[in-house]
């Protein structure tokens, strides 16, 4: 297939059995090339999560293909799916999903070491993430010591920590109040530059615009696909003048 | 925006070019199509208006960058007017309102349609605006002025969400609208 990093053919997830059968996902095409950013918007029950699901190889579709770094995924065995998703895919979830137990720096080390590497290599990569994300100071803190912003910086730290071609972010600030949000888009604007692949799912407008590429989903279909990328309008520029 | 300039010169007598950094200062990317000779026009207004006074000149006393400005007692009670007046701008929605309303009942466009493409507009808008306030070093004052116009942006965009909603299901109930 093509070079791109997420690929999506014909892709139907369909919920529910005989009379009540729903399609999520509803026959679906989509590339996305390597290094850019979309977000994906619509309102609740549109299949937005359910498509990025499918993308990531937490579910499988009822139909159609899904590819991950040019090869196919819908078709792997259960332990094939779940060693290309530790080596390949970043997850970021609403609810964070840190385990508990552990400190800020061990959650970020935790799949290095799923992923077969030293305990020295898993050091090394939390200590540099934490850092990119001005979370030094808080390395040794448990989850539950640290602000909503602080936990959901390091969920995006720990999704990055086997250099993953993809990451997949579903209502990133969902559960952030807005000095949180802004934290939150300072580190997707920081992915976005360093070129990360990534795929949001968001109602929230403010991290979609952080995004190269928006679709619009609704009723499991894509009703709009846009960038939003191109040279400055000048529109900010014009907004206070002496003569306003 | 003149009395912003007559606001800032409570602080102190100031020349032309000091009132424009602080005025670029404080807005950040807001003021960049600001150019070089307003400053001197709203000057010389207000000193028109006997709201200003030049107060002396430093070297050559025809070249307007020279003058020291400072406000007059008329200056002063408009200025302490001004920050105790509760003005705000409006809202202006109803002209896209009548463009939707009017598209529908004429069959010109659809109104979703119209609404999607201003969606694009938006959150390219809110694209630029964001990365703006990003760009501005973390004390600048512009950062709070950027956070404002995000925020208003995202009112608009919620907006559309509501208008895309009501014109997906109601056809020609909106009409009277």
């Amino acid at each position: 297939m093509t070079s791109a990093v997420a690929e999506a053919r014909g892709l139907t997830k369909v919920h529910g059995r005989g009379e009540s059968r729903v399609p999520a996902v509803d026959a679906v095409d989509l590339e996305v090339p390597e290094g850019q950013t979309l977000a994906v918007m619509g309102p609740s029950g549109c299949g937005k999560s359910t498509l990025l699901h499918l993308l990531g190889g937490l579910e499988r579709p009822t139909k159609g293909e899904v590819w991950l770094a040019g090869r196919r995924v819908d078709t792997l065995s259960e332990r094939a799916l779940a060693r290309l998703r530790r080596r390949s895919v970043g997850f970021v979830f609403q609810a964070f999903h840190l385990v508990e137990e552990l400190s800020a720096a061990e959650n970020v080390e935790l799949p290095v070491l799923l992923a077969g590497h030293s305990r020295r290599e898993a050091r090394r990569r939390a200590r540099l993430l934490l850092d990119r994300f001005g979370l030094t100071a808080r390395a040794r803190h448990l989850p539950s010591e640290l602000s909503g912003g602080q936990r959901q910086r390091v969920a995006v730290a720990r999704a990055l920590a086997n250099e993953p071609r993809l990451v997949l972010a579903d209502e990133p600030t969902g559960n952030l109040d807005s000095a949180a949000t802004l934290d939150v888009l300072r580190v997707f604007e920081d992915l976005r530059a360093a070129g990360q692949t990534l795929v949001i799912v968001t109602h929230d407008e403010r991290v979609a615009a952080t995004a190269d590429r928006l679709i619009s989903m609704r009723d499991g279909m894509f009703v709009d696909d846009t960038r939003l990328t191109g040279a400055a309008t000048g529109w900010l520029g014009g907004l206070a003048g002496l003569e306003g | 925006m003149q009395d912003a300039v007559l606001a800032m010169l409570a602080k102190e007598p100031s020349h032309g070019y000091d009132l424009r950094a602080r005025l670029r200062r404080s807005l950040g990317p807001l003021g960049e199509s600001m150019n070089h000779g307003q400053i001197y026009v709203t000057l010389a207004r207000l000193e028109k208006a006997g709201l200003v006074v030049c107060e002396r000149a430093d070297g050559l006393p025809e070249r307007p960058e020279r003058k020291v400005y400072a406000l007059t007692p008329a200056g002063q009670q408009r200025v302490a007017a001004w920050l105790t007046e509760v003005g705000w701008p409006k809202p202006d929605l109803a002209e896209f309102h009548l463009k939707l309303v009017a598209a529908a009942a004429a069959r010109l466009a659809d109104p979703v349609e119209l609404v999607a493409a201003q969606r694009r507009e938006l959150m390219r808008r809110l694209r630029e605006t964001q990365r703006a306030a990003l760009a501005e070093p973390t004390e600048s004052a512009a950062v709070v002025l950027l956070e404002g116009v995000a925020l208003r942006l995202q009112a608009d965009l919620r907006w559309l969400a509501a208008c895309e909603r009501a014109w997906s299901t109601g056809d020609d109930e909106n009409e009277g609208a």
